[in-house]
């Protein structure tokens, strides 16, 4: 493939994944990095530089719309802000010390657990939960809208959701990948926040998080303008299209459909790993 | 204090909801001037070497000119067409890092000053992903 074929390629399967993203909320990222190495034969290391950039560019174009519904708490969001930050950049150097058979094996189990995580849908927390002494000190605490007007809720367990999202930044600087499993996983179960809250504080979060590490891995070399090109372009014109076409879609059947393709892709992953192909 | 919003009740305007706001779009319009800096050196990128063979497969790293912000913006200032979509895609990190930083302004206006120091925390260690020499 020359290079104009080779770029045409790769953002028509970027805008494909980028659209399947938004439209099963799992974020195009997840599968960019499998999609590269396995299809196109790009270094790991090349693909996450661009994967980590179309993660941005998503999340933050995402954000908008979220943030005038009013859903997502910016406390939260902040405060949470320097673990996955922190965690970011530990991921990032990590990435330049571990040998490219680990991370595709690691990339392979977290691409797991989001499928599996991406088939169940949590339950909103119970309503009148007493007020957790250290979310009352960081003014955690808020409100969103439902259909009976505003409702007030209380955020637990603030350390253990504080070391989670230290977990997903580690994987996002690590993977090039949003993390958003992890992010809800510790808002959703540890925090106890509501799942409207979390998914769009999450979203607003995801941004920040890529920002760390891109910015590690642009001085490292790992961000190929050539390849990022197409990608970002890709997925955001993805996303884009996708948040559209969103209110009429049957996403149920295609949260499954997508599940299993990135369970199929997981294991590719973990198999090439393995071999030390990838 | 908390007012229905969930931001700190001062007696002013501002609040949460008009700061968010204001940071989605800035989020958005910074997403759109990236994505079109990209398409235009992307664009003039192909048109210049289309039918180059690429290879990806084995890892070599940027030159130097295209990893550190000064020389990134020097090469796009020289209309490089790689350097042009590097800058746009350094405009793309930099959305976020810019919302930090009127989040700190916001935070300040609501006069939230435990959240001005814990986003000034974030704000610092952004700046210095983009900028230290530790990776290298």
């Amino acid at each position: 493939m020359n290079t104009l074929e080779f770029t045409l390629v790769v953002a028509l399967g970027s805008f494909v994944a980028g659209m399947l993203g938004s439209l099963t909320g799992l974020g195009g990222g997840v599968v960019i990095v499998p999609l590269l190495t396995l299809a196109f034969g790009v270094d790991i290391r090349y693909a996450i530089g661009a994967s980590l950039v179309s993660v941005i560019a998503t999340s933050s174009g995402a954000a908008a719309a979220y943030l005038r519904e009013g859903y997502s708490n910016m406390r939260v969001g902040m405060f949470l802000e320097i673990a996955t930050t922190v965690g970011a950049v530990s991921g990032a150097f990590l990435a330049g010390y571990l040998h490219t058979s680990i991370i595709a094996i690691v990339f392979g189990v977290v691409l797991l657990y989001s499928a599996y995580a991406s088939t169940h849908t949590l339950a909103d927390p119970p309503a009148g939960m007493s007020p957790d002494r250290i979310a009352t000190m960081l003014r955690l605490d808020g409100s969103y809208p439902t259909s009976d007007g505003l409702k007030s809720y209380h955020v637990r367990h603030v350390p253990l959701g504080f070391g989670l999202m230290y977990v997903a930044g580690v994987l996002s600087g690590l993977l090039g990948i949003g993390s958003g499993a992890v992010k809800v996983l510790a808002m959703d179960q540890a925090m106890k926040i509501p799942f409207k809250v979390s998914t769009t504080t999450s979203n607003f979060m995801i941004g920040v998080t890529a920002a760390a590490s891109a910015g590690i891995y642009l001085r490292r070399g790992y961000i190929d303008p050539g390849l990022a090109m197409p990608v970002m372009l890709g997925v955001l014109a993805g996303a884009l299209v996708g948040a559209k076409i969103l209110p009429g879609a049957k996403v149920r059947t295609l949260r499954i459909v997508f599940g299993v393709v990135i369970a199929a892709l997981a294991i590719e992953m973990i198999f090439q790993g393995v071999r030390g192909k990838l | 204090m908390t007012d229905a919003d969930g931001g700190v009740a001062v007696g002013g305007k501002v609040d949460d909801k008009s700061v968010e706001i204001f940071l989605g779009n800035l989020l958005r319009w910074g997403v759109l001037l990236a994505a079109l800096v990209v398409f235009v050196g992307g664009v003039w990128f192909l048109a210049e070497s289309y039918d180059v063979p690429q290879n990806y497969r084995t890892f070599r790293g940027e030159p130097a000119e295209l990893r550190a912000v000064p020389q990134i913006a020097h090469q796009a200032m020289t209309l490089r067409p790689l350097g042009l979509i590097q800058f746009g895609l350094l405009l793309l990190i930099a959305t976020p890092v810019a919302r930090v930083l009127f989040s700190v302004l916001g935070f300040a206006l609501e006069r939230d000053w435990m959240y001005v120091v814990l986003t000034l925390l974030v704000l610092a260690l952004l700046v210095y992903t983009l900028t230290s020499r530790a990776g290298d």
